[in-house]
């Protein structure tokens, strides 16, 4: 059990930047995730933590130390990879107990670390079997249980749940937060599905292009964005982005979207937008649960206007309505039961308490 | 880490140039001697630098009526053999990758047993075989560069089958059922189909049928005996060897001459020849 | 379509190894069977049992040397940047490349009793210069030399195609689990490449027993005939010596030995094809 810190780490592949300088610090027994995009980086920092790849410039920290230069095995680490990576001729008990056969560990000790995180797992009866008898899952499970046999400072986990079928893929979703809360080791979990960061981690840090967009628990990285790419990759479906005018009104400022929709702004958010007024960049950020069917009242921040839907997509409990608007597609979230067909007009709600304006040319939210 | 990782790459490194030079001086070794006049052999400055280098010794090759021989029945018998070889590789091949017949598995295996019976082992009744052939029905089957003709094939057909039948396979049998219904008949899939895309593994059992019987020796010494049947490895090694005068110059540049249709096969499709090899084993 | 191969191996290969097996029962003039008696004969002679033990320590150390030798010039190609792979690898195969009769051949002026180039070199830096070919002991080494050579590129071929087929991430959880290169090379290397080594080490047994080339042309058998293998004493009494029926008997006696090796080559073939 340790802290994990990261400070400036670059790394560079000959020119390519592929780490731009990271700084992160995850206290002890954290669940961290790194989210992003393909290319952004979050498993090169992972790696980078490891040992397996080279730092250019900057400093991994785990525990006290500074590892830099300490090879993989004496960091006291513990790695997950995307493919398992069992040793194919090795029984699954073997797999397990490799690193501590190494370390000259004795037999009693190495038994019984074994049989706890087989049971831990639900690995107890297949301690005898070879990876190619094993389902995804199972070897999977495999992977972990030799993470956990280890003991470690710091889990690593490189895209774990990458190659499962999607059923799967939440059953074990679960399994790892249940493990995490039973074993709380610091963990460091790489992905690109930001439904599982949401969901495991305790705080989320969301990568692009080499560095960091934000850092926040969950929660705080759905309802706070800071920057345009992470409103647009947190959330799913995700956030509509409508190109909008903000104009000087009388009363206050007003959101144009295109002729027949236009919203007020609330007063307390004029002071922030004041300086945008007549911005040709500005997008308006709202998510489609925050655009749903008229009903009888509206609640204060709920302003009304009306589409004509183009696809309507029945989920079951709810239906999803997309229009454009201004040449986006905007999804809407409605009732199964308000009638939208193609074509027909609807009324719909917008909860501008949860509007997000956007300057698309800093890509920050205002 | 980082340090280790150099450390590695030096010693690898150190080991390759060692072994280089290992593997590499008898060739250069060769070559160097090529380039001497008889009397620069003879004398007793250092064999490994030529000090005045000749062509002479080439010349003399290219000039050579007994060595041209050598090698215009080298070429005509591996061409022979490779256009032979491929002709009954690879409809064979078809067969037992593609067409489940009976006993195509023993068959297949069977091939490959074939390719482990070493010509030391078939040499002998062989030449009984064709010495009687030739008395019973003044065939000549003896002393005769065709003979090996006949012969070689039994070196390359196995391995060139069986190289062959391991690229068939790969080739999914969707491909089959796309051209079936395209309205393709066996004969057709394979001209039209098989052929070009395996064409990978043709090259490579073509190259490896061509140096086989380049570079076979047992043969030719035991069915040729006048100099102008013999091919090049034979050719050499008993023509150019006159009683106690060893023409070292000549000799060396004999080889290398005749080391040069393989040498230039592998400088420029390497990477076929590679593949020929490791098809053997790694498709098994 | 499958015929003609059938027919050239039925007509070019059994046939004449079953009419080997006939032949080895006749007699010089070939006119009478004499059953065994040929491999009586054979028992009896010391030289005989000379060419087995020496087509054996043949065999043998000179598969060792080439498994070996291969097995660490891929390691050593393998670390080496991938760029650069190929032109070590295309540089290290050209023994196997040549024409073995003809490297031979450049070996043999190599070990010339008079002029031999490493015995000038010897020379030069205070080593006694050695009869390569002349001594038994001496000559038994430079065949299994030039054996080596000759062989050694095609198992580096091979082990390198079988590293390059290790995935990379095993290696990177061994280190994570702690392993250092020893290790990793003792705990996966080895038993992943298991069954290319067997396939190989077994196949090349098989063709290195049954050598001619290399000892034919370096010794011809001698001196005093302790060079001398299976094919190149089958082809002294055989072909040159006129005994057909020795000859045959000779060459046949390799075969229990070829078919034990034959055998477990199938079967790892065959593991391999159903553990893939």
């Amino acid at each position: 059990m340790a802290q994990v810190n990261l400070r400036k780490l670059v790394k560079n592949y000959d020119e390519t930047p592929a780490v731009r300088g990271i700084d992160l610090d995850i206290p002890d027994k954290e669940f961290v995730v790194l989210v992003g995009p393909s290319g952004c980086g979050k498993t090169t920092t992972l790696r980078m933590i490891a040992g397996l790849e080279d730092i250019t410039d900057g400093e991994v920290v785990i525990g006290e130390d500074v590892v830099n230069d300490v090879p993989p095995k004496d960091r006291n680490i513990a790695m997950v990879f995307q493919n398992y990576a069992l040793y194919p001729h090795m029984t699954v008990h073997e797999n397990m107990s490799f690193g501590l056969r190494l370390k000259k560990v004795p037999k009693e000790e190495i038994n019984s670390r074994v049989d706890n995180a087989a049971r831990i797992l639900g690995l107890v009866d297949l301690l005898n079997r070879k990876p190619k008898q094993l389902s995804g899952g199972q070897r999977q499970r495999v992977a972990m249980g030799r993470a956990i046999v280890r003991d470690p400072k710091v889990f690593l986990f490189d895209e774990p749940l990458s190659n499962l079928d999607a059923k799967l893929r939440v059953q074990m979703r679960t399994e790892i937060k249940k493990i995490h809360q039973k074993v709380r080791t610091t963990t460091v979990y790489v992905t690109h599905d930001q439904v599982e960061a949401m969901t495991l981690a305790d705080r989320v840090v969301v990568m692009n292009a080499g560095r960091i967009e934000q850092v926040g628990a969950p929660n705080e990285l759905y309802h706070s964005p800071k920057t345009q790419f992470v409103a647009g990759f947190i959330g799913s479906p995700a956030m509509n982005m409508i190109p909008c005018q903000l104009e000087q009104a009388a009363n206050g400022l007003s959101l144009t979207l295109n002729g027949s929709i236009r919203f007020e702004i609330s007063p307390e958010r004029t002071s922030r937008y004041k300086g945008h007024v007549g911005s040709r960049t500005l997008l308006a950020g709202l998510r489609p649960e925050h655009l749903i069917e008229q009903r009888p009242h509206l609640e204060p921040g709920q302003q009304a206007f009306e589409a004509a839907p183009e696809v309507v997509e029945p989920m079951g409990n709810e239906t999803l309505v997309f229009f454009p608007v201004n040449g986006a597609d905007v999804c809407a979230r409605v009732d199964p039961g308000c009638g939208a067909r193609p074509g027909a007009p609807l009324k719909l709600v917008a909860d501008l308490r949860h509007l997000h304006l956007i300057d698309s040319a800093t890509g920050r939210v205002l | 880490m980082k340090g280790e990782r150099k450390r590695a790459l030096y010693w690898s490194y150190f080991f390759l140039i060692l072994f280089a030079v290992f593997f590499l001086t008898p060739p250069l070794y060769m070559l160097i001697t090529s380039l001497k006049s008889s009397a620069e052999i003879g004398a007793v400055t250092n064999p490994w630098w030529v000090y005045n280098p000749t062509l002479d010794n080439y010349k003399a090759l290219l000039t050579s009526e007994s060595y041209l021989t050598f090698f215009r029945n080298s070429a005509m018998v591996s061409v022979i053999v490779v256009i032979v070889t491929m002709l009954i590789s690879i409809p064979a091949a078809f067969a037992l990758a593609r067409m489940k017949f009976w006993g195509s598995t023993t068959l297949a295996t069977g091939v490959f047993l074939t390719y482990l019976i070493p010509e030391t082992l078939l040499f002998i009744p062989l030449f009984k075989i064709f010495a009687w052939f030739n008395d019973t029905f003044d065939i000549s089957l003896m002393n005769h560069w065709w003979v090996l003709v006949i012969i070689y094939p039994t070196l390359t057909v196995p391995f060139c089958t069986w190289i062959m039948i391991g690229y068939f396979a790969s080739i999914p049998k969707e491909l089959d059922e796309a051209a079936l219904i395209d309205g393709a008949g066996y004969f057709q899939m394979l001209i039209k189909i098989f052929i070009p895309v395996a064409l990978p593994g043709i090259i490579a059992a073509t190259i490896f049928a061509f140096t086989v019987s380049w570079a076979d020796f047992l043969y030719p010494m035991a069915f040729t005996t006048s100099a102008d049947q013999m091919v090049l490895p034979a050719g050499i090694v008993t023509t150019l060897i006159k009683g106690d005068v060893y023409a070292w110059g000549q000799i060396m540049g004999a080889c290398l001459l005749g080391a040069m249709p393989p040498l230039l096969i592998y400088a420029f499709l390497m990477d076929y020849y590679i593949a020929g090899l490791t098809a053997g084993a790694t498709k098994g | 379509m499958a015929l003609p191969l059938i027919a050239l191996i039925a007509a070019l290969v059994v046939y004449p190894a079953l009419y080997s097996i006939h032949l080895s029962m006749l007699n010089k003039s070939l006119e009478h069977f004499v059953g065994f008696d040929n491999f009586k004969f054979l028992f009896t002679r010391e030289t005989f049992w000379m060419v087995v033990k020496q087509s054996c320590i043949f065999a043998i150390s000179a598969v060792l040397f080439k498994a070996l030798i291969g097995f660490c010039v891929a390691h050593f190609v393998h670390n080496v940047p991938a760029k650069g792979q190929r032109k070590w690898r295309g540089m290290l195969l050209i023994p196997w490349v040549i024409p073995p009769a003809m490297s031979t051949l450049g070996w043999f002026w190599l070990f010339d009793p008079s002029y031999s180039a490493f015995n000038w070199l010897f020379v030069r830096i205070g080593l006694p210069a050695v009869t390569w070919l002349g001594d038994p002991y001496w000559a038994r080494f430079s065949v299994i030399l030039v054996n080596v050579w000759y062989g050694a590129p095609f198992f580096l071929i091979m082990y390198l195609a079988a590293l390059k087929s290790v995935p990379e991430q095993l290696y990177e959880a061994a280190a994570i689990d702690g392993a250092n290169w020893w290790q990793k090379i003792w705990y996966i290397t080895l038993p992943m490449m298991r069954n290319i080594i067997s396939i190989t080490v077994l196949f090349s047994l098989i063709v290195t027993f049954a050598n001619f080339d290399i000892v034919r042309i370096l010794t011809a058998g001698g001196p005093i005939d302790q060079t001398h293998v299976f094919a190149t004493w089958a082809f002294l009494q055989g072909i040159e010596g006129g005994d057909i029926a020795l000859g045959a008997s000779v060459s046949l006696f390799m075969f229990p030995i070829l078919a034990i090796a034959a055998i477990f080559i199938l079967r790892d073939i065959n593991r391999r094809g159903n553990e893939a």
